[in-house]
């Protein structure tokens, strides 16, 4: 029996001072020392629960075993059977919530470091300049659209190219990977890390089309009769942003999370003017929301050079949606922490930009329906913050684009795509959704989960559809089963 | 890529683009727009759809230069491509079936009424255009428009050509005349529209703006291109680009679209004579 570290392997960071003025990659990650050693404080569980706390399943005892045994290739090789994203996945899963929460060591010491590992053995891999995995070397005869390239696109795209279907996938946008592009910036995920991961697709024959945005480029009935697609695979996403709807909203210097992003990171906006999209570089800046969108946000306003940045939120830290360890480097990086703070309107020059976010003081009252207490204004405790820049983090509705244009696609009272959750299969033959624009914002690897489970789904029902073909199929050797199954 | 298979300058800031994109001119429809990025540099930005034609399948914009991204577009010659063109999008412009529509193009907007004229006639309704400009020089597609319209009203603000004076000038006299328009669509330069808003309000006559907020994705994601309408929080890419011109925040879109003329300006005077040929 080893002797069993209480604490995590630090992951190494970047020094705050230095990131505050530079977009490079904030966790540095493991070294194969540090990787080892981790590895070593998993117990090799008989019955490992931390596997069913993963969306996808990845073998994490098979893979954590090969790391600690120095077995670097094989960790990777493991995880890949089950989770072709995996430098993604261990940079951004919320492992504390998932994987590391079943880890049975939690509790009376921290869990293994999960994710940490994950993200070393994927970049192990990367570096060695590994060969991709080869497509499947014959193909069916039918061909499946994929909806948006973000991660439950890509996830079941990946998957039913394995399975040897012909995979076009649909981006609306100029640049591939959708949320993992225009949204989570660089200093959390290095944009050649998904660059890599897709041509890694475009190697196993997954075909990439830009600039389609499906519903008005083309339809999905298009798709359907007259372009040849047997299914198809709906992942497109968040859409417009929500907004508080108090007075002042549309002062300028006032954006959606999503915009604020979508100009720094999709549109080098942090490169202006050698790029031509600007964004307001704000001085003062508050950030409404305290999920992993507004610390992203947060985050890049500092280092666009604000002074002061704010992250303000009607609710208290422990009730905060973001990720501990991106709430601890924004904490890091000097942004300004005000809980229990309402705003209530803005206020604007007569230049019509922002200059004051009016606030409201909260303090908790009794629980709501979600179980977590709920914030009540304090009397008299109204005041102002003076800001220049406001990023309005509150999440985002579905988008709606393909529901408005396709006949036969029920959604929700809020606009999302109606689909089961065990199979993505929607209220349309031969239609299946996933991620975002089924569940409403949620995390990467909950939308990886879902692309997963209607990619099985969507071979489920071509066989059963079409018997000549996957026997046909079946003569070439193509595999019967569901992708990535062990 | 989208091909540029013809280009044609219609006054020394104006040209019309014929561009190859038979996905989206077989969806297109009148009033919508695309998205173009003409390098990897560059902007994302909306351009009316002036005209498609599906078995050609090419889609026509005009493109007035008034900064460094339409200045770049302009610059482009047949047989170039622009990097990204997408579309169509928005939603299609509301037209009614039938009546006496009173159609109002300014600037780059008098190419835009183009295929709204067309499709208003084909449904049967009675086509009044009235086109504006500073000067004759400046007017585009006057015979295009002309020929699908029932009536055609010039209009320069020097006098040179047709009505001296605004567009609203020569509306608000037809308006007063007793001409029947049962509704008017307007589109160009925001205090144009908002002008026009304010001529028919008193008359009661419906009327509807296609709004060209400042947009980044142009797909329903950002919420750059938000405007009041009624009171009401609405995204002029995917609720718009059309709403009624009586109840559209002009003042708050005047302002927004305001947002960045210091950065206009420096890329502007940073890229000089590099985008200019």
């Amino acid at each position: 029996m080893p002797i069993i570290r209480p604490t995590k392997t630090k992951m190494p960071v970047r020094p705050s001072e230095a990131r505050r003025t530079n977009w490079e990659e904030v966790a540095l990650g493991y070294t194969s020392a540090q990787a080892m050693a981790e590895a070593l404080r998993c117990l090799q569980c008989q019955d490992p629960v931390c596997e069913l706390g993963c969306p996808v399943n990845v073998p994490i005892r098979e893979f954590i075993a090969d790391i600690a045994a120095g077995d670097f290739a094989a960790a990777a090789r493991a995880m890949k059977r089950r989770n072709l994203l995996p430098a993604i996945c261990g940079r951004v899963c919320p492992q504390e919530n998932q994987c590391e929460l079943l880890c049975v060591v939690n509790g009376k010491q921290q869990a293994v470091a999960i994710g940490n590992l994950e993200r070393f053995a994927a970049d192990w891999e990367a570096a060695q300049g590994i060969a991709p995995a080869a497509a499947a070397p014959a193909k069916r005869p039918q061909k499946i659209a994929v909806i948006g390239s973000g991660p439950s696109g890509l996830t079941a795209a990946c998957d039913l190219a394995l399975l040897g279907y012909g995979v076009t996938v649909f981006e609306a946008l100029h640049a591939l990977g959708g949320v993992l592009r225009y949204g989570i910036p660089e200093f959390r995920l290095p944009k050649a890390i998904l660059e890599e991961d897709i041509e890694r697709l475009q190697a196993m024959g997954v075909e990439f089309q830009t600039n389609v945005v499906v519903g008005k480029t083309v339809t999905i009935d298009q798709l359907l009769e007259e372009m040849g697609y047997s299914a198809i695979f709906i992942g497109t996403g968040a859409g417009t942003p929500k907004f508080l709807g108090v007075p002042g909203e549309n002062l300028k210097g006032v954006y959606s999370a999503n915009e604020f992003l979508t100009r720094v990171n999709l549109m080098h906006a942090r490169d202006f003017p050698r790029f031509d999209t600007p964004v307001h570089r704000g001085s003062g800046v508050a950030v409404i929301g305290a999920g992993d969108t507004a610390m992203d946000a947060v985050r890049t306003a500092i280092r666009l050079g604000a002074k002061e940045a704010h992250i303000v939120y009607r609710r208290t830290e422990q009730e905060m949606g973001a990720r501990e360890e991106e709430y601890h480097h924004a904490q890091e990086e000097g942004a300004v922490f005000d809980w229990l703070t309402q705003p209530v309107g803005f206020v604007g020059g007569e230049d019509g930009w922002v200059r004051g976010m009016r606030c409201i003081r909260m303090e908790l009252g009794a629980a709501d329906e979600s179980g977590r207490r709920r914030p009540v204004p304090v009397d008299g405790s109204e005041f102002v913050l003076p800001v220049d820049t406001v990023v309005v983090a509150l999440g985002t509705n579905p988008n709606p684009l393909v529901p408005q244009t396709t006949a036969g696609l029920a959604t929700n009272a809020h606009g999302c795509v109606v689909a089961d959750e065990e199979t993505g299969a929607t209220t349309r033959e031969g239609l299946y959704a996933g991620g975002d624009i089924v569940t409403g914002a949620a995390t990467v690897i909950l939308a990886m989960g879902a692309g997963r489970k209607a990619a099985a789904a969507i071979h489920a029902y071509l066989q059963e559809k079409s018997p000549a073909a996957t026997e046909a199929a079946r003569l070439q050797g193509l595999p019967a089963g569901q992708a990535g199954v062990d | 890529m989208a091909r540029i298979v013809t280009e044609r300058e219609l006054t020394p800031i104006t040209k019309l683009f014929v561009v190859e994109a038979p996905l989206i001119a077989r969806n297109a429809q009148p009033g919508q727009f695309v998205m173009i990025r003409v390098n990897e540099y560059g902007e994302r930005v909306p351009v009316t759809i002036t005209d498609f034609d599906r078995r050609e399948g090419t889609i026509t914009i005009v493109v007035q230069n008034v900064g460094k991204t339409t200045a770049m577009i302009c610059a482009q010659r047949a047989g170039d491509s622009f990097l990204d063109f997408v579309g169509p999008l928005g939603r299609p412009a509301p037209l009614p079936d039938e009546g006496h529509v009173a159609l109002i193009g300014g600037g780059f907007g008098a190419g835009a009424i183009y295929t709204i004229a067309r499709e208003l006639r084909h449904r049967g309704a009675r086509v009044s255009a009235i086109v504006g400009a500073q000067t004759r020089d400046l007017l585009i597609l006057q015979d295009e428009v002309s020929s699908l319209s029932d009536a055609y009203f010039p209009c320069t603000d020097d006098g040179s050509f047709g009505y001296c004076g605004f567009v609203t000038g020569q509306l608000q006299e037809l308006l007063a005349a007793g001409v029947g328009f049962t509704a008017c669509f307007s589109i160009g330069p925001v205090a144009m529209m908002r002008a026009v808003a304010e001529t028919t309000r008193p008359y009661g006559l419906k009327t509807i703006s296609s709004l060209d907020p400042i947009m980044v994705d142009g797909t329903g994601m950002c919420g750059a291109c938000r405007v009041t309408i009624d009171g009401q929080l609405r995204f002029a890419c995917v609720d718009g680009p059309f709403f009624d011109a009586h109840k559209v925040d002009f003042a708050e879109l005047v302002v927004r679209s305001k947002t960045y003329v210091d950065e206009q300006e420096t890329a502007a005077r940073l890229a000089g004579a590099a985008w200019a040929r």
